[in-house]
């Protein structure tokens, strides 16, 4: 087996590294910064360039090597590589090739171009394990142009009545998109620390992202007339939330597709956006992939299996412990 | 149908009652008046029939998808709603409809008579016309049609803004049997013919639970206090030589009480009474479960109504010599009602709700207290000076009934909800001990917090021990206190008993599991309570 599955996270044994461990390993194939997979305690990381300052931004002092898109290096018997993945700035599939058996994990992934992340790129490979956090026919995500179009016209109206918008986005990746999709001529756009924090680092690596302010303590909501603010969704129903007076409030995430998800959170709005693929995107993926074997990971795992056996393909399911995409951020992200 | 959709979306996209009234009266102003008709036809629970099975919209839905229909089903408890589902799974469309609600409802009535395979084109030619709001609320119309969120009470308000017409005087138009099919805009709402229809009833007042002390009423001589009834409310019309008893829920009910034929031997043309239809004999109320079997039965054979003869137990006057007497003081009311049916012969099958007597609160509170010896859930407590108003309002109507029965149980299966709720375990099944066995004796699935619903729910994920379809088997951990109003005996159940009304009072994280309720305390509360 080129990749075998532990309880501390995918191994690779020619290479004797783990990619996205949960548990403390020697060393670690990170590949992307999200916390459900880049912890910290591991003896060592490797991660993409571009993922580099995001993870020494959250882990700290770590022993960090960094490799480029489509670069190859060897360890041990084994070939590594890293591809675009198109989920957040700096995401990667890895790719693992053992004695000419070629397998690729996906991490988190989405097809189509955000216009931030280097967009996905399929790798062939003989196993390919994918996500499935949206692994059923029921999501299917509308277009940027037109989600842009929502949100910019929610964000108008809004600050035509005078209010304030407040929009819940995951603070690595989602938040950043949903700011390049904004018209800044509409009002000023304002950031909550913990998204803020991100910004800075993603600007530093020359990723365009239209000027924002961070909110503080001294902050004076009236200085900012029919301003958006961004935030992590668990800040909306915090008393962070006071200082704006009057408010419209918006969720950014896929899981807004759903009605009944929407109405829970009682958002004012919902935004159909998310960094991960869709049906048609998971789908066109394996596909795209020519993998005759497919290990299915969290999310729908056991209906996309079937799904795939059903399509010929030799699908099982494998547990591991990333999150998916969660509406409540992790805590340490929304730690000042 | 994209401005129903529209309206949908306003309404759905909103918290706030302000903006949804506004969105509705803007409907009612705008819409063509076919719409509107339909409209208040939706939102007050006036269903279109339905003409195509939900079975058969899965299976289409799924062939139309190119998804199998195990992966249907899959979606289905995610969504948490069929007609959702459905408009997720279906491609996006490639055409545009502009026909409106009522063309749209109308169309498809048609399709009552026609063959599967002309159903079958119809739908999947409507699903690839709609976009996906429009889509959803076409398969809510499917399925039955649903009222949007929306109470009928705000619905209401919404139709009064856009009309200017009183909203008491709306609320009693809309009452009783019509269908849009039956009246017009014109007819029902903006210019009605009183006389139209005889058998229309007067909204039901109903009373808000007391909280506080029934001290802060003030003096007891300014109330009428009675019994609250354990049976079902009813208004018994008596117009144009005919009768016609109606329950709370709109629902014309005169056929499943042949007992009240007589009154009109007994009383004049033009009279209205609300009251408490109760299986009653030998001068005393018998308990619910001897009525329940009459409730749901269209017409009752002659055994059943020897075992259960029904009487209407008058509390108020609402129409009196053909006039609406709402306006005038209760104390005037149930004057005229006491001379009206207080001296009635058995056979008229209508006796007056007697008055509780006692000088002070203190004395009333006794009177509460033997509620269930004499087969009532409490007392009302009515302001004497007060009108006959429309629908629940906070003031002159209380209801002091008397506290639930309780006990504690064990939870032994989860379900989750549906709907807004899917995503969260919120029905369950508890249990009491039998020996060392748990006995399950009720469901319940209301009566905690949002947190605790999410608490329950992410405790229920890791301690499932078996599943069975939706329902999970748990570990027996977690004891509740299970309020309920009344108990009785029942075959069917695997206790012997069933509940009436169960909800969880309280998560007794303090209790052990030990310590739950046996079915030997559950069938005691039976013998002194059933
Ligand atoms: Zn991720
Ligand atoms: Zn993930």
């Amino acid at each position: 087996m080129v990749l075998t599955f532990t309880d501390s996270g995918i191994y690779c044994p020619a290479a004797d590294a783990h990619i996205d461990p949960w548990r403390p390993v020697p060393r670690a194939l990170v590949t992307h910064g999200h916390a459900d997979h880049a912890r910290p305690g591991m003896g060592a990381y490797l991660a993409t360039e571009a993922a580099a300052p995001v993870l020494r931004h959250r882990l700290g002092d770590i022993a960090l090597d960094t490799v480029s898109y489509g670069q190859t290096i060897t360890m041990g018997g084994a070939q590594i590589s890293y591809h675009p993945a198109g989920h957040v700035p700096g995401s990667a599939q890895i790719r693992v090739e053992v004695d000419g058996e070629v397998w690729v994990v996906s991490g988190d992934y989405k097809t189509v171009a955000d216009g931030l992340s280097t967009p996905f790129e399929p790798v062939a490979c003989h196993a390919f394990v994918t996500e499935s956090t949206f692994g059923l026919p029921i999501y299917t995500w509308p277009d940027q142009a037109a989600l842009a179009a929502e949100i910019n016209g929610w964000w108008a109206a809004t600050a035509a009545e005078g209010r304030t918008c407040v929009l819940g986005c995951y603070s690595l990746g989602k938040a950043q998109r949903v700011m390049a999709m904004l018209d800044p001529s509409i009002g000023p756009i304002l950031t909550h620390g913990a998204i803020e924090g991100t910004n800075a680092v993603l600007r530093a690596q020359g990723l365009p992202l239209p000027d924002t302010v961070q909110v503080t303590p001294a902050t004076a909501i009236a200085d900012y007339p029919g301003a958006m603010v961004i935030a992590p969704p668990s800040a909306l129903n915090s008393t962070w939330m006071r200082r704006f007076g009057a408010v419209s409030t918006g969720i950014a995430s896929g899981w807004m597709r759903l009605r009944g998800v929407r109405r829970r959170r009682a958002a004012d709005r919902g935004f159909v956006i998310s960094d991960h693929a869709d049906w048609d995107g998971l789908n066109d993926a394996v596909k795209a992939t020519g993998a005759e074997r497919i290990f299915v990971t969290h999310g729908y795992r056991q209906q996309f299996a079937h799904w795939l056996t059903e399509q010929g393909y030799d699908a099982g399911i494998v547990t591991t412990d990333y999150g998916g995409e969660s509406l409540d951020e992790p805590t340490e992200e929304t730690a000042p | 149908m994209k401005r129903f959709a529209a309206l949908f979306t306003k309404l759905d996209q909103t918290t706030k009652t302000s903006v949804k009234v506004a969105a509705m009266a803007e409907y009612f102003r705008d819409a063509p008046e076919p719409d509107r008709l339909w409209c208040a036809a939706l939102l007050s629970g006036r269903r279109p029939r339905r003409v195509i099975t939900t079975t058969k919209l899965r299976e289409w839905a799924a062939e139309r998808a190119g998804i199998p229909l195990w992966l249907f089903e899959e979606c289905y408890p995610v969504v948490g709603d069929l007609s959702e589902t459905i408009a997720l799974v279906l491609p996006p469309n490639t055409r545009e409809d502009d026909a409106s609600l009522s063309e749209t409802i109308t169309a498809l009535r048609k399709l009552d008579k026609a063959d599967e395979e002309t159903r079958k084109a119809a739908i999947l030619d409507a699903w690839d016309r709609f976009g996906p709001t429009e889509r959803f609320v076409f398969n809510k119309l499917l399925t039955g049609g649903w009222r949007m969120g929306v109470s009928q009470k705000l619905m209401t308000r919404a139709l009064s803004q856009a009309t200017g017409i009183e909203e008491a005087e709306l609320t009693h138009r809309l009452m009783g049997s019509w269908t849009p099919d039956s009246v017009t805009w014109e007819s029902l709402i903006a210019a009605p013919d009183p006389g139209a229809d005889l058998s229309r009833p007067y909204p039901f007042y109903l009373a808000y639970q007391l909280e506080d002390a029934p001290e802060d009423l003030g003096e007891t001589s300014d109330w009428l206090a009675e019994r609250k009834w354990d049976g079902i409310r009813g208004q018994l019309i008596l117009r144009g030589g005919e009768h016609h008893l109606w329950s709370r829920g709109e629902e014309l009910i005169t056929d499943r009480f042949p007992e009240l034929a007589r009154a009109k031997d007994f009383l004049p043309d033009g009279t209205v009474i609300d009251g408490e239809v109760l299986a009653y004999t030998d001068g005393a109320p018998l308990p619910f479960a001897r009525l329940q079997p009459r409730i749901g039965r269209k017409t009752v054979p002659k055994k059943l109504q020897a075992e259960a003869p029904v009487i209407l137990m008058a509390y108020d006057l609402l129409e009196w010599q053909g006039e609406d007497i709402r306006d005038r003081p209760l104390s005037d009311r149930r004057g005229l009602l006491a001379e009206a049916v207080g001296a009635l012969p058995p056979d008229a099958a209508i006796r007056l709700s007697p008055r509780v007597e006692a000088d002070t609160w203190d004395g009333l509170a006794h009177a509460r207290a033997i509620s269930r010896d004499v087969g009532a859930e409490g007392l009302m407590l009515k302001r004497l000076a007060a009108p006959y108003l429309a629908g629940r309002k906070k003031g002159d109507w209380w209801k002091w009934k008397v506290d639930p029965l309780t006990i504690d149980a064990v939870m032994i299966y989860a379900q989750s909800g549906s709907g807004r709720r899917a995503t969260l375990y919120t029905d369950f099944t508890f249990a009491v001990w039998k020996g060392n066995d748990l006995v399950p004796f009720t469901k319940a699935y209301s009566g905690l917090t949002d947190a605790e619903f999410r608490e329950i729910t992410a405790w229920v994920r890791k301690n499932t021990l078996e599943r069975f379809g939706p329902v999970r088997a748990v570990r027996p951990e977690h004891v509740f206190e299970i309020a309920f109003e009344g108990i009785q005996q029942s075959p069917r159940h695997k206790s012997g008993v069933s509940l009436r009304f169960p909800r969880m009072a309280r998560w007794r994280k303090d209790k052990p599991v030990s310590e739950a309720n046996t079915l030997q305390d559950l069938q005691e509360m039976l013998n002194q309570y059933g």
